[in-house]
C-alpha cells in the first residue's frame, strides 16, 4: 500500500495496477470500486426491468411463460434494491465525498470500508449465481409459505446472497458513525456539518439497526427451506404473517436507507446551484434524524390487509402519518432555499428540481397508502408500484445522478458535456413519469401487481408506461457514453466547477491520496455564501469554470 | 366496461361510494401539494435565477414562523386524513350481524366457493344483489388474496387460519374477481368473476345447481362419522361441551383466554394440544390429515349452528366458561 506520504499527483495517479485498485483502504478508490459493482448490478436489474415491461404490451401473456415471468420481476426486484439502491449512494456518493466533507483523511476503518466492498461483491455475485442456476420466482418479498415450501427455484444462494450483502451494509453504516464522530476536522462542530453528512449519518443508524433483523429473517427462512422447521408453516403451529412481521421491520425502514442518502445529496445540490445556505438547516439535518427513528414503527402499513389486527393496522396507519411530517418539512425548506438565491440550472440541479417534484408525488401518495380505507383497495396493485417507483427512481436515482453529475469532476477531475447531461436528464424525467403515471391510473381500476397477463381493457395504459419505460432507458444509458467520454476529452474541471463551498471543494480536483495537503481548519458555518475572497477554491470561482 | 378514460372501476358496493369520496380528497390534497411545490420551484427558479456568474444567495435562511405553519399545517391534514381512512376501515372490517355467509377456499391456482344452501362454484360466486354478504375464507396452500375492484374490498387468505370480508352489492353485474397475493406460477390466472344476480335470478339459480346438503348437514354427518359425539357429545364428558361454542370465551390450562372464533376451533381439530382447555387431559387425537379445508369448513359451520343448551350435562366448569 501507498505510504502515508504520498507523492502521487492525485488519489488515480496513486498506482497503476489492478493490485493497487483491489487492495487499496482509500475511501476514494473504494467509491469508485462501488460506482462500478452498483453500475453492473443497476444494468442486469434493468434489462429485467425492460423484459417486464416487453410482456406487459400485451395483455395475453405471450411473450414469455408465467413462470419465467416470475423469475424476471423478482429478480429485477432484488437486484435494484438488494445491490443497487441501498448501496448506492452511501457507497459510490458517501465513500467519495463523506470524509473529505469532514476534513478527515479516510474514514475510521479504512480496511473494513475495503470489506464491504468485497463482501457486497460476493453476496451479489451468490445471487448472480443463484439467478444463472435458475433464478428466484418468489418476488423480491421472499413471503412463506411459498418461498419456504412451494417454490422450486434458486430461493437458497439468492436468500443467502441477500443476507451476505447485508453486513456489506452494516460494516458501512458502523464505518460512517464512527467517521463522523471521531474523524471531523478542528472546528468542524456538528452543526457545521454539511446537511450530506447528517443524512448519511441518519441512513447509517438504520443501517446498523435495522439490517440484522432482515439477516435473522433470512437466516430463519433458510432454515424453514432446509430443514424444514416451520417457523412459517401453520401446519406445524408455524405463523406465515409472523415473516411479514419481521420482513417489513427491516424493509420498511429499509426504504429510508434508501431515500435518506438521496435527501441527503439534494441538501448539498440546492443550495451549491442556489448558491444559499439550506433553509432551517436545523429543521433539515434533525427531520433527517426523525424519519430514522419514525421509520422503525410504521413496518405494519404494509399490512393492513394481511390478517393482521385491525387495531394494530389503525395504530400503523397513525405513525405512518406522523413519518410524512419530516419529509414535508425538508421539501419546504428546499423550495425555500431557492427565494431568493443565485439559481443556475446547471446539469446536477435539474436532477435536484426533478426530485422536488417526483419525490413529492412519491411521498404524497405514501400518505394516500397510510389511509387506512383507501389502501384497502389498491393494496398488491400498481398504484402501490407506481407509488414506490416514484420515491425510489424518482427519488433515489435522480438524487443519486444529480449527485454523480454534481461530484463527478472531483472524482475524476474533468466535465462532461452539458448538453448530453441536460438531454439524458430531460429523457430521463419525461421516461419516467410516462412510464410510471398510468400505473397510479391502473391501480385504482384495480390491476393486481406481479400479473403476467391482464384483462384486455387495461392495455392502452400497459403500453404507455411501456413506451416510457423505453424513453427511460435511453436517458439512463446516455451518462455511460459521456461520462467514459469526458475522461479522456473532457475539460479540465479545476477544484471548484460550480463555485460551491464546502471542504471537498476546496482541494484539488482529483483530490490527493489523503485529501488535503495541509490538515483543514474549519472556520464557517455550511454553505456560508458568498465565497471568502483569497480562500483556496474560491480563486477558481464560476466565471473561470466554463 | 371499464375504460383509459374512466377513473375509478364501477360502483358496485355498498363501501364504493365511501371509497371513492376518500380517494376524491386524497387525490385533491395530493394535486393541491404538487402543483404548490412545482409552482413554487418553477417561479423561484425563474425570479431569482442567477444573473451574473459570480452572484451569490441572500442571506435569508431561517424562519421558525415558516417552520411552524409547514409543520403544524401538513400534520393538521394527515391527521384528518388519517380519521377519515379509519372511519372506513372499520366499516370495511365490520361485518353486520345479519350478513349471509359463503365460504371461500384459495388453493394454486383456483378459488373455490361455497353458498350456505350447499352450491359449490369454481372461479365464480354468484350473490345476490341488496343483501350483506360475508366471506369466511383460508387457503389449502400458500397465501392468497381475496379482490373485487368493483366492491373495493380486499383481504389475504391466509393457510392456517380464518379471514373474512364483507360487502354489500349493490348493483346487479359480472365484476373481476383477483387473486392479489403473489401465489406462484399462475398467480395471474387465479381469477374469477363475482356475478351478481336480482333476488329471484338469484334463487333461480340457486334451483338450477343440483346440491344434496347444505354445509351444516355435511358438517353434522362429518362430526356424526368422524366419532366426535363421543366425546364431546352429552354424556361423552372427556371433552367441553360444544354447544354453543363459538365465541365463547375459554379458559385454557395455561391459564390464558382465548376467543372461540373459527381459527381457534380450527386449530383444536388439528392440533388439540395447542390451546387446551382447562380441566381436560390430552386425550384428543389430531385430525390433521383426515379433514380436509373444505371439510373443515362444514365441520365449522356445524359447530357453530349447535345453539347454547345450558342444561346439557357440561363437562365444562363454569368458571372455565366466561361468557
Amino acid at each position: 500500500m501507498s505510504a502515508p506520504e504520498s507523492s502521487a499527483a492525485n488519489y488515480l495517479e496513486d498506482g497503476h495496477t489492478l493490485r493497487s485498485w483491489l487492495l487499496t483502504f482509500d475511501h476514494k478508490r473504494i467509491g469508485i470500486l462501488y460506482l462500478l459493482g452498483v453500475s453492473f448490478f443497476f444494468l442486469v436489474g434493468s434489462a429485467f426491468a425492460m423484459l417486464v415491461r416487453l410482456e406487459l404490451l400485451t395483455p395475453q401473456g405471450d411473450l414469455m411463460t408465467s413462470d419465467a415471468y416470475n423469475h424476471v420481476f423478482t429478480m429485477h426486484g432484488i437486484f435494484m434494491v438488494f445491490f443497487f439502491l441501498i448501496p448506492a449512494i452511501p457507497g459510490v456518493l458517501g465513500n467519495f465525498v463523506l470524509p473529505i466533507m469532514i476534513g478527515a483523511k479516510d474514514v475510521a476503518f479504512p480496511k473494513l470500508n475495503l470489506l464491504s466492498w468485497y463482501v457486497f461483491m460476493a453476496g451479489g455475485m451468490l445471487t448472480m449465481y443463484g439467478l444463472l442456476t435458475g433464478g428466484v420466482d418468489t418476488g423480491w418479498t421472499f413471503y412463506p409459505p411459498y418461498s419456504s415450501l412451494y417454490s422450486t427455484s434458486a430461493v437458497l444462494p439468492v436468500g443467502i446472497g441477500v443476507f451476505v450483502n447485508g453486513f456489506a451494509s452494516i460494516l458501512t453504516g458502523l464505518n460512517f458513525m464512527v467517521t463522523v464522530h471521531r474523524m471531523r476536522a478542528p472546528g468542524m462542530t456538528w452543526f457545521r456539518l454539511p446537511l450530506f453528512v447528517w443524512g448519511q449519518y441518519a441512513t447509517s443508524l438504520v443501517m446498523v439497526l435495522g439490517t440484522p433483523v432482515i439477516a435473522i429473517t433470512l437466516v430463519l427462512l433458510v432454515l424453514e427451506r432446509v430443514f424444514h422447521l416451520g417457523f412459517f408453516d401453520a401446519a406445524k403451529g408455524g405463523d406465515p404473517v409472523l415473516f411479514q412481521h419481521l420482513f417489513w421491520f427491516y424493509s420498511h425502514p429499509a426504504v429510508y436507507i434508501m431515500i435518506l442518502p438521496s435527501m441527503a445529496v439534494i441538501s448539498e445540490l440546492i443550495a451549491a446551484f442556489a448558491r444559499k445556505r439550506v433553509f432551517g438547516y436545523h429543521a433539515v439535518a434533525f427531520s433527517s434524524i426523525g424519519i430514522a427513528v419514525l421509520g422503525f414503527l410504521v413496518w405494519g402499513h404494509h399490512m393492513y390487509v394481511s390478517s393482521q389486527s385491525v387495531y394494530a393496522g389503525v395504530a400503523f396507519s397513525l405513525l405512518t402519518m406522523l413519518v410524512a411530517i419530516p419529509s414535508a418539512i425538508k421539501v419546504f425548506n428546499w423550495t425555500f432555499t431557492l427565494y431568493k438565491g443565485a439559481v443556475a440550472l446547471e446539469m446536477p440541479m435539474l436532477y435536484a428540481l426533478g426530485f422536488l417534484g417526483l419525490f413529492t408525488i412519491g411521498g404524497l401518495t405514501g400518505v394516500f397508502l397510510a389511509t387506512l380505507g383507501f389502501d384497502v383497495h389498491v393494496h398488491d396493485t400498481y398504484f402501490v408500484v407506481a407509488h414506490f417507483h416514484y420515491v425510489m427512481v424518482g427519488g433515489t436515482i435522480m438524487g443519486y445522478l444529480g449527485g454523480l453529475h454534481y461530484w463527478w469532476p472531483k472524482m475524476t477531475g474533468r466535465l462532461y458535456s452539458e448538453f448530453w447531461g441536460k438531454t439524458s436528464g430531460w429523457l430521463v424525467f419525461v421516461g419516467f413519469n410516462l412510464t410510471f403515471f398510468p400505473q397510479f391510473l391502473l391501480g385504482l381500476q384495480g390491476m393486481p401487481r406481479r400479473y403476467h397477463a391482464y384483462p384486455a381493457e387495461w392495455q392502452v395504459l400497459n403500453v404507455l408506461s411501456s413506451a416510457g419505460a423505453s424513453v427511460l432507458g435511453v436517458g439512463l444509458i446516455l451518462p455511460v457514453g459521456y461520462f467514459l467520454y469526458s475522461l479522456r476529452y473532457g475539460k479540465v474541471a479545476g477544484p471548484n466547477p460550480w463555485g460551491a463551498r464546502g471542504l471537498e471543494w476546496e482541494t484539488t480536483s482529483p483530490p490527493p491520496t489523503f485529501n488535503f495537503d495541509e490538515q483543514p481548519v474549519v472556520e464557517h458555518e455550511a454553505y456560508d455564501y458568498p465565497l471568502p475572497a483569497g480562500k483556496p477554491g474560491a480563486g477558481a470561482a464560476p466565471a473561470s469554470a466554463h | 366496461m371499464p375504460s383509459i378514460l374512466q377513473f375509478f372501476p364501477e360502483q358496485a358496493s355498498s363501501f364504493a361510494h365511501d371509497v371513492d369520496a376518500l380517494t376524491l380528497w386524497l387525490i385533491g390534497m395530493g394535486a393541491f401539494f404538487t402543483v404548490l411545490i412545482a409552482g413554487l420551484v418553477i417561479v423561484f427558479a425563474i425570479k431569482y435565477r442567477r444573473r451574473s456568474p459570480d452572484q451569490v444567495g441572500e442571506n435569508f435562511h431561517e424562519s421558525p414562523l415558516l417552520e411552524i405553519t409547514w409543520t403544524l399545517i401538513p400534520l393538521v391534514i394527515v391527521l384528518f386524513t388519517f380519521v377519515w381512512g379509519a372511519k372506513v376501515f372499520f366499516r370495511l372490517y365490520r361485518p353486520p350481524a345479519g350478513a349471509i355467509e359463503y365460504h371461500v377456499t384459495g388453493k394454486q391456482w383456483m378459488w373455490k366457493t361455497q353458498h350456505p344452501t350447499g352450491q359449490r362454484e369454481i372461479n365464480e360466486l354468484h350473490l345476490p344483489v341488496g343483501r350483506a354478504v360475508k366471506l369466511t375464507m383460508t387457503s389449502e396452500d400458500v397465501i392468497h388474496s381475496f379482490f373485487v375492484p368493483a366492491f373495493r374490498v380486499k383481504a389475504d387468505v391466509v393457510p392456517g387460519r380464518y379471514t373474512s370480508m364483507w360487502f354489500q352489492p349493490t348493483k346487479p353485474g359480472r365484476y373481476h374477481l383477483f387473486c392479489t397475493e403473489y401465489c406462484g406460477a399462475q398467480h395471474s390466472r387465479m381469477i374469477g368473476w363475482v356475478t351478481v344476480l336480482p333476488t329471484d335470478d338469484y334463487q333461480t339459480w340457486l334451483a338450477s345447481v343440483p346440491v344434496q346438503q347444505t354445509p351444516i348437514e355435511q358438517g353434522a354427518a362429518l362430526y356424526a362419522r368422524l366419532g366426535c359425539a363421543e366425546c364431546h357429545g352429552e354424556g361423552g364428558g372427556r371433552g367441553p361441551d360444544l354447544n354453543g361454542v363459538f365465541e365463547r370465551d375459554v379458559r385454557l390450562a395455561s391459564g390464558e383466554r382465548v376467543g372461540a372464533d373459527e381459527t381457534y376451533l380450527r386449530e383444536s381439530i388439528l392440533d388439540p394440544g395447542a390451546k387446551l382447555v382447562a380441566g381436560f387431559g390430552r386425550t384428543m387425537p389430531s385430525f390433521r390429515g383426515q379433514v380436509d379445508e373444505e371439510q373443515m369448513h362444514t365441520l365449522i359451520r356445524y359447530l357453530k349452528s349447535l345453539p347454547e343448551t345450558r342444561a346439557a350435562a357440561a363437562p365444562v366448569a363454569p368458571e372455565n366458561v366466561v361468557r
